[in-house]
């Protein structure tokens, strides 16, 4: 299947999924629904740099909040237009921000892109551990710098208004969310899928498996470096740019929360690393399985559960469940060809 | 405005007893991954777990945290003897631990915050302690016992390792595991059976760090968070097992994070540390007494 064909086809699944959602009519749905589609984006995104190139980035949260904090900066732009700047330059900031929400989404892969881009350089001659710790770093580095923001809030945090509608879908705001961050999905999940299958994947791979040795081969490993941890916090900045609309209320240590790093690591690990289902896989099933405990349970009691697994899948099954599913057809098949044998034999 | 120079001065104090407290945080991550290279960021989770050990003894039994801490260390020795071995078995001997050990201490550190933040919640927790609210004055500098006994215990603390790992048969066999496996299973001593001591020990260090931590300041499961890039700037920047090298690295980032505090406000600490860490990281990975 080619990536456009990939492309219209799951967008067309999304679309019927969106309006099969729509006949419930149970807000609930879309709610939840978010926030699993946003972590989706999220595992995609991480696997991108952890699952192709092998290289971990623990500060997901941080590229997550960059995306969520440019949203706010652009809600926070025309009260200070029309308190400080001259007057015809504030009526066109004011007409221009905040941008729709698609625009925002753009704005917010922009600088989280380039927030990534600035990681790569930094850590360009770290290596496995070190590049690790360093974005564990860089996480908290920045979660300073906009506490100590006080445009966005500082530490108390900043409202965002959520419209009751959209201008010209006529739907509620939360489906309207739920279907950008969709959307975002297809966008994600196809551009993982056009990676694994292009020279940029087999790239990403040859530094996975021996970046030292693939140097040795000319393959451009510094460039191929700095495309991954742009594209991958590009799309966990997109992912957090709808954010603050759909929380409302958006401060430092909930944007920041060490449950976004672990869910952008643990998803993509439970699910299987080497492929984009695996993060989709593990990011529906883990997703879901959260929304659940903390309905039922509670919120801590699910990010427990979140740990456990991981701890649980890396010691158990490290190929994760697309491993496991491969393992299993493949001890599976000799048995059947061998079944097939004995029927084929008396006849 | 003149410079304050009794305000510099109280600042620098308060930096080199905050470093030496460092250094008891720091000295099970340099054991751990500065010489077995294991990467055991969930080292902080386990000082928190110590620092509450301390807390409930404080609390139940009136304990002093330090005595506390010191009959818990049998408990951690195994806590860490158990860690490795599944750490072993599970990443180790099947060569994978780079990506999934990690993963794997993650997913620790994080199950330890979540457990401790269902059992005790998210409020602050302190101890109380005879010493805790005395302050030595000279002249015009203040040494607020809190911060003083926290750095005599973490100074015996180190020095007992140093010895320890320079003088003794199985502490020169920890340091010569870092240098070549090998070479030491020759001399027929079991590479794994001293890393597992190593490893044990560097978790028995946390339940000392954790009371030290409780001591100076009222601790909640997340604070541990806070001390993963203290502790491996210092362990990077001190040249990654170097018990004297870290000490100085850690003196280094106490003095620079209480100077910080006190001229521009606490909320810029934390972006101070981690920006060290990212620095040194950029610019001599090696660290200052580089191996």
């Amino acid at each position: 299947m080619r990536t456009w064909q990939f492309f219209l086809i799951s967008l067309a699944i999304a679309l019927a999924g969106f309006f099969a959602a729509r006949l419930y009519q149970n807000d609930y749905l879309f709610f939840a629904g978010y926030v699993v589609l946003q972590f989706i984006v999220m595992a995609t995104a991480w696997n991108i740099l952890g699952g192709y190139c092998g290289y971990v980035n623990f500060g997901s949260a941080a590229f997550f909040a960059m995306g969520a904090y440019t949203t706010v900066v652009m809600t926070k732009l025309p009260a200070f237009a029309n308190r400080h700047l001259p007057e015809g330059l504030a009526e066109i900031v004011t007409a221009i921000t905040p941008p729709s929400m698609p625009v925002l989404i753009i704005l917010g892969g922009v600088v989280a892109g380039l927030v990534g881009l600035g990681t790569g350089y930094l850590t360009l001659r770290l290596r496995g551990v070190f590049f690790a710790i360093a974005t564990l770093a860089l996480a908290v580095v920045l979660q300073t710098l906009i506490v100590n923001w006080d445009f966005v809030g500082g530490s108390r945090g900043a409202y965002v208004i959520r419209p009751a509608t959209t201008a010209w879908l006529n739907i509620n705001y939360i489906e309207y969310l739920f279907l950008v961050m969709l959307i975002l999905v297809v966008v994600a999940l196809t551009t993982a899928r056009a990676i694994e299958r292009s020279r940029l994947g087999y790239g990403f791979a040859t530094i996975r498996d021996d970046e030292m040795a693939a140097e040795a081969c000319g393959v451009p490993t510094l460039r191929l470096k700095l495309v991954a941890t742009t594209l991958s916090g590009a799309f966990m900045g997109m992912a957090g740019a709808p954010f603050p609309y759909y929380i409302g209320y958006l401060e430092p240590s909930s944007a920041f929360g060490l449950a976004y790093a672990v869910n952008a690591i643990a998803m993509p690990m439970i699910g299987g690393t080497t492929s984009w289902v695996g993060p989709l896989v593990g990011a529906v099933l883990l997703g879901t399985l959260q929304q659940l405990a903390t309905v039922t349970i509670s919120s801590a009691v699910s990010l427990l559960i979140v740990g456990l697994l991981l701890v649980f899948f890396v010691i158990i099954a490290p190929n994760g469940l697309i491993g496991l599913f491969n393992d299993f057809f493949r001890r599976k098949k000799p048995e059947a060809d061998e079944a097939r044998g004995a029927v084929v034999k008396p006849s | 405005m003149e410079f304050p120079v009794e305000l510099f001065i109280n600042a620098l104090i308060a930096g080199i007893l905050l470093g030496g407290f460092y250094a008891a945080v720091t000295v099970g991550i340099s054991i751990s991954f500065g010489i077995l290279d294991i990467v055991n960021i969930a080292h902080p989770a386990f000082i928190i777990l110590g620092s509450y050990i301390a807390y409930i003894a404080n609390q139940r039994l009136g304990l002093d945290p330090i005595l506390t801490s010191i009959l818990v260390l049998p408990l951690f020795y195994y806590l860490g003897s158990l860690i490795y071995q599944v750490y072993y078995l599970s990443f180790e001997k099947r060569g994978q631990e780079a990506l999934r050990g990690l993963a794997f201490f993650f997913g620790l550190l994080f199950v330890t915050e979540v457990l401790l933040i269902l059992v005790f919640g998210v409020d602050y927790r302190y101890v109380q302690a005879g010493y805790i609210d005395t302050t030595l004055r000279f002249a015009f500098f203040d040494l607020p016992m809190r911060m003083v006994v926290p750095f005599i215990i973490s100074m015996v603390l180190l020095a007992g390792l140093q010895w320890f790992l320079s003088k003794t048969f199985t502490g020169r066999a920890i340091m010569a595991v870092a240098q070549d496996q090998l070479a030491l299973s020759l001399m027929a001593a079991d590479p794994i059976r001293i890393k597992r001591i190593a490893f044990a020990i560097s978790i028995a260090t946390a339940a000392i760090a954790g009371a030290l931590l409780i001591i100076i300041q009222p601790v909640e499961p997340s604070v541990g968070r806070e001390y993963i890039g203290r502790v491996f700037a210092i362990c990077v920047l001190g040249g990654m097992g170097s018990i004297p090298g870290m000490i100085i690295a850690a003196m280094l980032l106490g003095i620079v994070e209480s100077i910080t505090s006190t001229f521009y406000g606490p909320s810029w600490a934390p972006a101070v540390a981690f920006g060290f860490l990212l620095i040194t990281l950029a610019v001599r990975p090696a660290g200052l007494l580089g191996r």
